[in-house]
């Protein structure tokens, strides 16, 4: 299977490894990786601050980039929300308009690729630790992905996994809500870090690169024990790699 | 930035900070969520349920003048007054000369969210009047001289301490123990006193029936029916959206309305009435007014992007999943509608330059979608609000320029990595010889709160391009 990788701006600039990481599972199950190098970002910062003509652009670029492949998949619940969700209300009346529904039923977050497109739910992975899963907003309701990342979880080898309370109440990161009201952001952040610690879990994962950093900005301004890693780390660890 | 926003953001830090009260409104929360989910079970479909309210409600809006002429004609057959407010100041007025030309000395009044949005109780105590809450959340808050804290329960940010104590100091005569029994008992022993002295009732409406003429009112305490059939001048004031093409829509709204709010499988009472007091009843007012507010909803009407706002039946469903709402409570968004359903309607009704704020105190979670009982997209109308802000050129400058350099930076993959090399090189650089990064410009705001993030030293696209892509 031919896979075009969309790399969201977050997880190229600060989270490489994610990035890396999410090659390396895709590989292990077979697929040939393409790197479309014209991408740059989804454009949800503009769309969600209301700045809609900086986000027409990024979405025009996405739907250009990347209309020709047949599978495209993303390491982020949120970004591919944003291509599946709300590129048609965005580009409406553009000229890209026909491209861009055939673009969102392409892109795929990378869990639910995996599962649903690539028929797998075990990509051999191992990591003996205690993990909680927190289900992120966007790809919870307005992806409807959850048993997707449990199935893979599961499956990996010494993964003992533990259920959150309330664990699809959001993280209260919000892109530039964590900012203009930090407070506010930081507040509903303690919430959710009370919520990950009372499972006693070692890990919480998410398929959500921005939620997980600002829950591993939380947690360590407390010097709480748990940590924040991604889905696509997890799956990709491997017995030899320890 | 508004002087309001200013306030809001001062508001919600405070309350977002107090433990207590986070508390608190957790306890209270929760306990409606466990009890909404079990509601929720008892219907056989609840999507269906939520689908037909939502199709009934969609069909009001569309149709709303016809509807309430319909309502109208009803009402005035049967000896009622219909006026129709286009201004919170002409609703008051109206209520005002009501009261008036009756020589009122004190009213009663049910719950009812439209008299706090035209600020009716102020403007009849300036006459004279007293006006007694009867709604026990409702004469709690009149009590503390604060506004509803929420929409369904008003007084949910409190503990029974705080009430006891509260009681103890405005209803001396009426209390006699401080179990939960006890307070309501108190609340009880002095509303019936302001029920029988008092010559005016004033209720609100959750829906108006326009095949049938009637006003529906769901309340759990009685003080409902008591309010609307004692005194002998009785006023309904309600927003024109609240009309409803048919009584039969009423055996699915009526449920869904109390299980959204409370979990209940329909509220304790359910009202149905249609004008004053008929030959040979036993009971209900001799004049009876419907005041028919507008006050900014005709312009939602006339935004088709927006209009669907106009289907919310104030369950509160929305305040209770929302994140932010249980964080900040619900006096800090200082509007008479809190949370989701406040955030995305007041800025319409009451100007985006003032208001805009709210619809970025949200953190998109997109929960309140979720619940809506007649499925209004909300985080959507906050999303529109936004474009609407930006659009009318209430953005902050720094917003404004960052935007600049992001939409420079993403028309290209190359200026792209070039600005992020850049960011991160500097960061890096600043963190090495020891910079805090709470100096460091727009990463202050992040790690007041929270740790800085690593910066890497390479990003993905300079990681693919070293390895050729392999890993």
């Amino acid at each position: 299977m031919k896979v075009a990788l969309f790399v969201p701006c977050f997880v190229d600039q600060l989270q490489p490894q994610v990035g890396v990481d999410t090659v390396k599972v895709l590989r292990r199950i077979g697929c040939e990786v393409l790197y479309p190098e014209d991408q740059t970002c989804c454009g949800q910062p503009g769309f969600n601050t209301g700045q809609w003509d900086a986000a027409r652009p990024c979405a025009e670029r996405f739907v250009r980039v990347f209309r020709d492949f047949e599978w495209i998949v993303c390491p982020s619940g949120s970004c591919t929300s944003m291509v599946r969700t709300h590129y048609p209300e965005l580009l409406k009346a553009s000229r890209w308009n026909d491209d861009v529904v055939a673009v969102g039923k392409r892109v795929f977050e990378l869990s639910q690729f995996l599962v649903k497109v690539a028929n797998v739910t075990d990509v051999g992975a191992e990591f003996p630790h205690t993990v909680t899963y927190h289900a992120s907003c966007h790809a919870t309701r307005e992806l409807g992905i959850y048993d997707e990342p449990i199935a893979l979880l599961k499956n990996v080898a010494g993964l003992e996994l533990r259920e959150m309370p309330n664990e699809n109440e959001c993280c209260g990161f919000g892109g530039m809500f964590a900012t203009k009201f930090g407070m506010v952001s930081a507040a509903m952040g303690d919430v959710k870090a009370g919520n990950v610690e009372a499972t006693g879990a070692q890990y919480v994962t998410a398929v959500d690169p921005s939620c997980l950093m600002h829950l591993d900005g939380v947690l360590r301004f407390k010097n709480r024990t748990p940590k924040a890693i991604h889905i696509a780390s997890i799956l990709a660890s491997r017995a030899e790699a320890r | 930035m508004s002087r309001l926003a200013e306030e809001f953001l001062i508001a919600a830090a405070q309350k977002s900070a107090d433990l207590t009260h986070r508390a608190t409104i957790k306890r209270n929360v929760d306990s409606y969520d466990t009890a909404v989910a079990k509601g929720k079970l008892r219907f056989a479909d609840w999507e269906a349920a939520r689908t037909y309210a939502a199709r009934v409600k969609g069909e009001a809006v569309s149709n709303l003048a016809p509807l309430l002429e319909e309502f109208e004609r009803k009402i005035v057959a049967r000896g009622g007054h219909v006026y129709w407010a286009e201004t919170a100041d002409d609703a008051r007025q109206y209520i005002c000369d009501v009261a008036r030309k009756n020589n009122v000395k004190t009213v009663v009044k049910s719950k009812s969210m439209v008299t706090e949005e035209i600020h009716l109780l102020p403007a009849l105590e300036k006459l004279g009047i007293k006006v007694w809450e009867t709604d026990l959340g409702e004469l709690i808050v009149q009590l503390r001289n604060e506004p509803p804290y929420h929409i369904v329960t008003p007084a949910m940010h409190l503990t029974r301490e705080q009430i006891r104590d509260l009681f103890q100091q405005k209803l001396p005569d009426d209390m006699n123990g401080e179990s939960h029994q006890e307070l309501v008992a108190a609340a009880r022993r002095f509303l019936r006193r302001a029920f029988f002295a008092a010559e005016m009732g004033i209720s609100g409406a959750n829906f108006l029936v326009a095949d049938a003429g009637m006003v529906a009112i769901s309340t759990n305490e009685g003080n409902g029916r008591l309010t609307t059939s004692l005194p002998r001048v009785h006023v309904v004031v309600t927003g024109i959206e609240k009309v409803i093409p048919r009584l039969e829509d009423l055996g699915v709204l009526w449920p869904v309305l109390a299980t959204s709010g409370t979990g209940q499988p329909i509220t304790t009472y359910s009202t149905l009435i249609g004008g004053p007091r008929a030959e040979g009843e036993v009971d209900g007012p001799e004049e009876f007014h419907v005041v028919l507010l507008d006050n900014g909803r005709t312009e939602v009407l006339a935004d088709e992007e927006q209009q669907e706002l106009l289907r919310c039946i104030r369950c509160g469903a929305c305040l209770n999943k929302c994140p932010v709402y249980r964080s900040v409570g619900g006096h800090a968004f200082n509007t008479t509608y809190p949370g989701p359903i406040g955030s995305a309607l007041t800025p319409i009704v009451n100007g985006m330059k003032d208001w805009g704020h709210l619809s970025y105190a949200c953190s998109l979670c997109t929960a309140c979608d979720s619940v809506c009982p007649v499925k209004i997209k909300l985080s959507g109308h906050l999303l529109e609000n936004r474009r609407k802000y930006v659009s009318e050129g209430d953005a902050k400058t720094s917003e404004k320029v960052g935007f600049s350099v992001f939409r420079w930076a993403t028309a290209g993959p190359r200026r792209f990595a070039l600005l992020g090399w850049f960011g991160r090189k500097i960061t890096r650089a600043a963190l090495a010889i020891g910079m805090s990064p709470h100096a460091l410009g727009p990463l202050a705001s992040w790690t007041k709160y929270r740790a800085m993030p690593d910066v890497p030293k390479d990003s993905f696209r300079a990681l693919w391009e070293k390895n050729d892509g392999n890993f």
